[in-house]
């Protein structure tokens, strides 16, 4: 195994791009280090991205949103007042990441690129509508997160590719977000089903909209059917029926050791309208 | 606490610091993989990925070939002829003709790193021809199952049985027909548990030496150095005094190291390499496929009671799996425990083990007790509920005490099982009002408790200090409690005593720390060893002063005149006595073996309340009561982390944890990630109440703390659930996947 650091991501695109057997990048570790561990995953070329300038920063952009360096971890996002002011829901999907020792290391775009869809901190991103800046041999290009995943434990990205920053867009006015998982413990587990809603208010009514849901298909789904049944609601009772039974629609989840298919769609309904009621508290609504 | 205050001590029942908690604090103590030799090699084990599978072939040369590899061993490095107990241990360690699990030992590597083994494991080829498997236990029972080992069967079998079905156990006594025909109401059910390991936090791991001359070493993480040694010594064909096997710190057993899995494999390893030392640490997904859960079982249970709560007869028939070995389930134990707190006038018990291919059971913390409880708690509660009557007053009404006749055969010694409900009864947490969704569960439990073969030796130092030499590893506490027996008979400062775990070339043969006996066993040797260097310090003294030595008593830690020559000569101390016996007579010690009788079985009983989420099955566990009968709490910090630990694997076991098998027969979730035992946060603050009802069998009235506590969360958890929900589950995990599949099967008729 080859181990490489390097100072840019231009250098470490090409890096990557030349190298001929299993690449890995590697910025918190947490799921590289584990599988190089339990021999799943032995890298020919590991990446070490922690060196490249700004790869720990959370810098506001010229937009008004967020820019999260690819080494951030989750604990830097929970110390980080502005970020969470703006963006709950983001921050908690990625706080329940793990356990403490996991949090100092973990990170967004890691998380992302594991490909997982019970992935607790992508649901958020999604619903939240960022975007990663992505470096590869033909430059940069931005992508919407939610075209990352291309399936269990795959992405879009071509060889020598790979994610430079998460860019979270401006909270603006009235906005709220929240994202719940299941899990039959408290803690240290991975979601059964997860639920992220980002919403705007005008007035009492839901005027923009956006679910993401985890862990009930082959890869986390944006849910614009979802998204359209509490448009233009106050959240009352028959938006959030309206609301759960799109979320269960759209599911098509799988019976594993986590959990069954037919919880799974229930479960996801229950979920998101928990996960609706937070994010309309949290922008300025009254609680339903 | 309910304290027994028929005695008082002057160290017995406090609650001093813990012998090994600075090592443990500050990472100094040492586990089973801490350990290093000169010229050390390392292990790895090549294990069959398919549930049963006959091995056609194992060629090794591709992973000899590599650099730094020492040897390889297959089972053709191991005596043949080996019959009964001995030959399962042999078969389990490395597999013969048939792989019988998913993760069956099929070969093992030596190489002179971790990673440079677990590379020639991966280069050792084996040619499989998979068979068909089965691993629920129903299915395992069938008559067209999979045969897993025809001619397993022992003589209880009667011939045209399933060809799985291998031991079949039937007692009891009294009128089964004329009991259920007195009672007022009769019911009976069918209850499911899943398979659960133990889940220590410390994966087994040796280190293992062995010469050509067949003399060995091993340092080993275990719950019993003798039977490390005695089981090593047979699967090898060695001679047991030939090897020297030294327990390490160990981090948690429950029963899972009271026997032996990998450890062999060590030695063999190390014969073939020229003796060099080898170490064998497992992954815990090693541990979770091949080491030893406890079974599956599959009950049917009838009872008859009258409208006031009598139970008039009882009916238990037990259909269990323990892996691919005859006599691994705790179907018998299982048996014995389920009416083991009633007095019922008619019993029947019938039993059936089940091959199955999963990995062969070994204990775990009162094997079978919390899935017979399980099953019978649970129905009693059922009833309880359809007569409309009291739990805890049922139990009353019914409860074992001295005298009664155990279900299980013996007649009852004095016990604690009335005391434990009565101090349930008043504990304020049963008064406290439930909200919705909400329910209290309640339940009792029982284990035997052990005494077993014990030697333990005692030494006076020159300063006057006391060490205890003890061959049951601590896993509990037992060196503080020891060390407190001690020092309470001695009349000397608990801290003057130091208690070690020994080596198996340092007292005769121990049993294990099982059976809830180390404190009650060991324990009562110490003391004895103790009374044994008293009488021998009073005889110095009484030589010094020129008296009888019966005219010196002991006390307060000093030979003391009494009678005539009361006041004529001072005190002489325990440190006066030790600096000047070298002079006196030579060392000071005291030593006693036995196989302890004299044990005194713990009764509990539990209390829980738990919310369940209507919308999504999930049951939070509000608050925990344990209330259990110690006979004497030595030290009450450590009972109550018994009591305490007892309904955590309860409570994990009751709600998330089980072995989830594919269609393939391989296990999906042999990591912690997906087995779900419970984390910190899930639980409360577990309250306890200690009951003191002293065992005479032992001179402070220890019974044993360690196993009671598993035994009542679970059908506590299920009647808790039924209480929140009115729904009965009867089959475990009671996951949310489940809970809400029964919650939604009622709403929609």
């Amino acid at each position: 195994m080859n181990y490489h650091r390097p100072t840019s991501f231009e250098q470490a695109s090409a890096i990557a791009a030349a190298a001929a057997g299993v690449t890995r990048f590697l910025a918190g570790g947490t799921d590289v280090l584990v599988q190089l561990r339990a021999g799943t995953v032995t890298p020919d070329d590991l990446i070490d991205l922690k060196h490249i300038p700004g790869v720990k920063e959370i810098a506001p952009t010229a937009e008004g949103g967020w820019r999260i360096g690819v080494a951030v971890s989750g604990a830097d996002l929970g110390r980080h007042a502005g970020l969470c002011a703006d963006w709950p829901g983001v921050v908690e999907g990625m706080r329940l990441v793990g356990s403490i020792q996991v949090q100092g290391r973990a990170t967004l775009a890691g998380n992302l690129c594991n490909g997982s869809a019970a992935a607790d901190s992508v649901p958020g991103l999604v619903a939240a509508a960022a975007r990663v800046s992505v470096v590869g041999p033909q430059g940069r290009r931005e992508l919407a997160v939610e075209d990352i995943p291309a399936g269990p434990g795959r992405t879009v990205l071509a060889p020598g590719e790979l994610i430079a920053a998460i860019i979270l867009p401006a909270r603006g006015a009235r906005g709220g977000d929240a994202y719940l998982r299941f899990i039959p413990r408290t803690e240290m587990d991975i979601a059964v089903v997860g639920a992220a809603v980002n919403l705007r208010l005008d007035g009492d009514r839901v005027a923009e909209a956006r679910v993401a849901l985890g862990a009930v298909a082959p890869r986390i789904l944006l849910v614009p059917e979802a998204a359209d049944a509490i448009l233009g609601t106050p959240l009352d009772a028959s938006a959030l029926s309206a609301l759960a039974a799109a979320a269960t629609a759209a599911a098509r989840p799988i019976t594993d050791r986590r959990g069954t298919a037919e919880f799974r769609r229930e479960v996801v309904g229950v979920l998101v309208c928990r996960a609706a009621r937070i994010a309309y508290q949290r922008a300025g609504g009254a609680a339903t | 606490m309910a304290k027994d205050e028929t005695a008082t001590f002057r160290l017995i029942g406090t609650r001093p610091d813990r012998p090994d908690g600075l090592d443990k604090v500050t990472g100094r103590a040492r586990y089973g993989a801490d350990v290093q030799a000169p010229g050390m090699l390392h292990g790895a084990v090549v294990r069959s990925p398919h549930a049963h599978a006959r091995i056609l072939r194992i060629d090794a040369s591709k992973a000899l070939a590599l650099d730094g590899v020492k040897a390889v061993v297959t089972r053709a490095d191991l005596p043949s002829g080996l019959t009964g107990e001995d030959w399962n241990l042999q078969e389990n360690t490395l597999a013969g003709e048939v792989a019988l699990y998913d993760g069956h030992a099929v070969a093992a590597v030596a190489a002179t790193s971790k990673l440079r083994a677990q590379d020639a494991a991966r280069l050792v080829e084996v040619e499989y021809e998979i068979l068909p498997h089965v691993t629920d236990v129903d299915e395992a029972i069938r008559p067209d199952a999979p045969a897993i080992r025809p001619g397993a069967a022992d003589h209880s079998v009667p011939t045209g049985s399933p060809p799985n079905l291998v031991r079949q156990i039937d007692f009891g006594h009294g009128d089964l027909e004329a009991g259920f025909a007195a009672a007022d109401l009769v019911r009976e059910q069918t209850y499911r548990t899943e398979a659960t390991h133990q889940g220590y936090i410390e994966p087994q791991a040796c280190l293992g030496q062995l010469g050509a001359d067949g003399k060995g070493e091993m340092w080993v993480c275990t719950q019993g150095q003798w039977y490390i040694r005695r089981m090593c010594a047979a699967v090898l064909g060695i001679e047991a005094a030939q090897l020297r096997v030294t327990p390490s710190e160990i981090g948690g057993g429950f029963g899972g190291k009271t026997t032996i899995f990998m450890e062999p494999l060590a030695l063999a390893l190390s014969r073939k390499a020229g003796g060099r030392p080898v170490k064998l640490v497992m992954s815990r997904a090693e541990v979770m496929r091949a080491t030893g859960p406890t079974g599956s079982a599959s009950m049917d249970v009838k009872l008859g009671m009258t409208a006031e709560g009598m139970i008039t007869a009882a009916k238990v028939t037990f259909r269990m799996q323990g892996g691919p070995f005859v006599g691994a389930s705790p179907v018998g134990e299982a048996l014995s425990c389920a009416l083991a707190c009633y007095t019922v006038p008619a019993v029947h018990h019938l039993g059936l083990e089940v091959l199955a291919n999963r990995p062969k059971a070994a204990a775990y913390r009162a094997p079978g007790a919390p899935m017979a409880a399980f099953a019978v708690e649970s129905l009693l509660d059922e009833m309880c509920r359809e007569l409309q009557l009291d739990p805890i007053e049922v139990r009353l009404k019914n409860a074992a005490h001295e005298g009664t006749k155990a279900s299980y055969g013996p007649t009852y010694k004095r016990i604690g099982l009335v005391e434990t409900l009565q101090a349930t009864k008043t504990h304020p947490n049963l008064s406290l009002p439930l909200g919705p969704n909400q329910g209290r569960g309640v339940a009792a439990g029982f284990w035997f408790n052990h005494g077993g073969e014990t030697s333990v030796s005692l030494a006076i130092g020159e300063d006057g200090t006391v060490q205890v030499s003890i061959g049951t590893p601590d896993i509990g506490g037992s060196r503080a409690s020891l060390a407190l027996m001690v020092a309470e008979t001695l009349g000397i400062p608990y801290e003057n005593v130091r208690v070690n775990v020994v080596e198996t070339g340092a007292l005769g043969v121990n049993e294990p720390t099982h059976g809830s006996r180390a404190t009650f066993a060991s324990g009562k040797a110490a003391v004895e060893s103790a009374r044994q260097a008293i009488a021998q310090m009073c005889r110095r003294a009484a030589a010094a002063w020129g008296i009888d030595p019966d005219a010196v008593e002991w006390r307060d830690g000093a030979a003391v005149p009494s009678g005539d020559n009361a006041g004529k000569f001072p005190p002489m101390t325990i440190a006066e006595i030790g600096a000047a016996m070298g002079s006196t007579g030579g060392p000071i010690s005291g030593h006693h073996e036995t196989t302890a009788g004299g044990v005194g079985a713990s009764f509990g009983v539990h209390v829980v309340d738990v919310e369940v989420d209507p919308e999504t099955g999930r049951t939070t566990v509000l608050r925990y009561l344990v209330v259990q009968d110690a006979g004497r709490a030595i030290h009450p910090a450590y009972v109550e982390g018994q009591y305490q630990g007892g309904a955590a694997q309860g409570i994990g076991w009751a709600l998330n944890e089980e072995y989830v098998y594919g269609a393939d027969g391989r296990l999906q979730n042999p990591l912690f990630l997906d087995y779900r035992m419970p984390v910190a946060s899930d639980l409360p603050m577990i309250d306890t109440v200690i009951v003191e009802v002293p065992n005479p069998g032992h001179p402070y009235g220890v019974r044993g703390v360690g196993e009671t506590g598993i035994t009542p969360p679970l059908p506590a958890l299920a009647n808790a659930i039924a209480a929140a929900t009115g729904l009965r589950l009867r089959s475990l995990p009671m996951s949310p996947p489940k809970v809400l599949a029964a919650l939604r099967a009622r709403a929609n008729g």
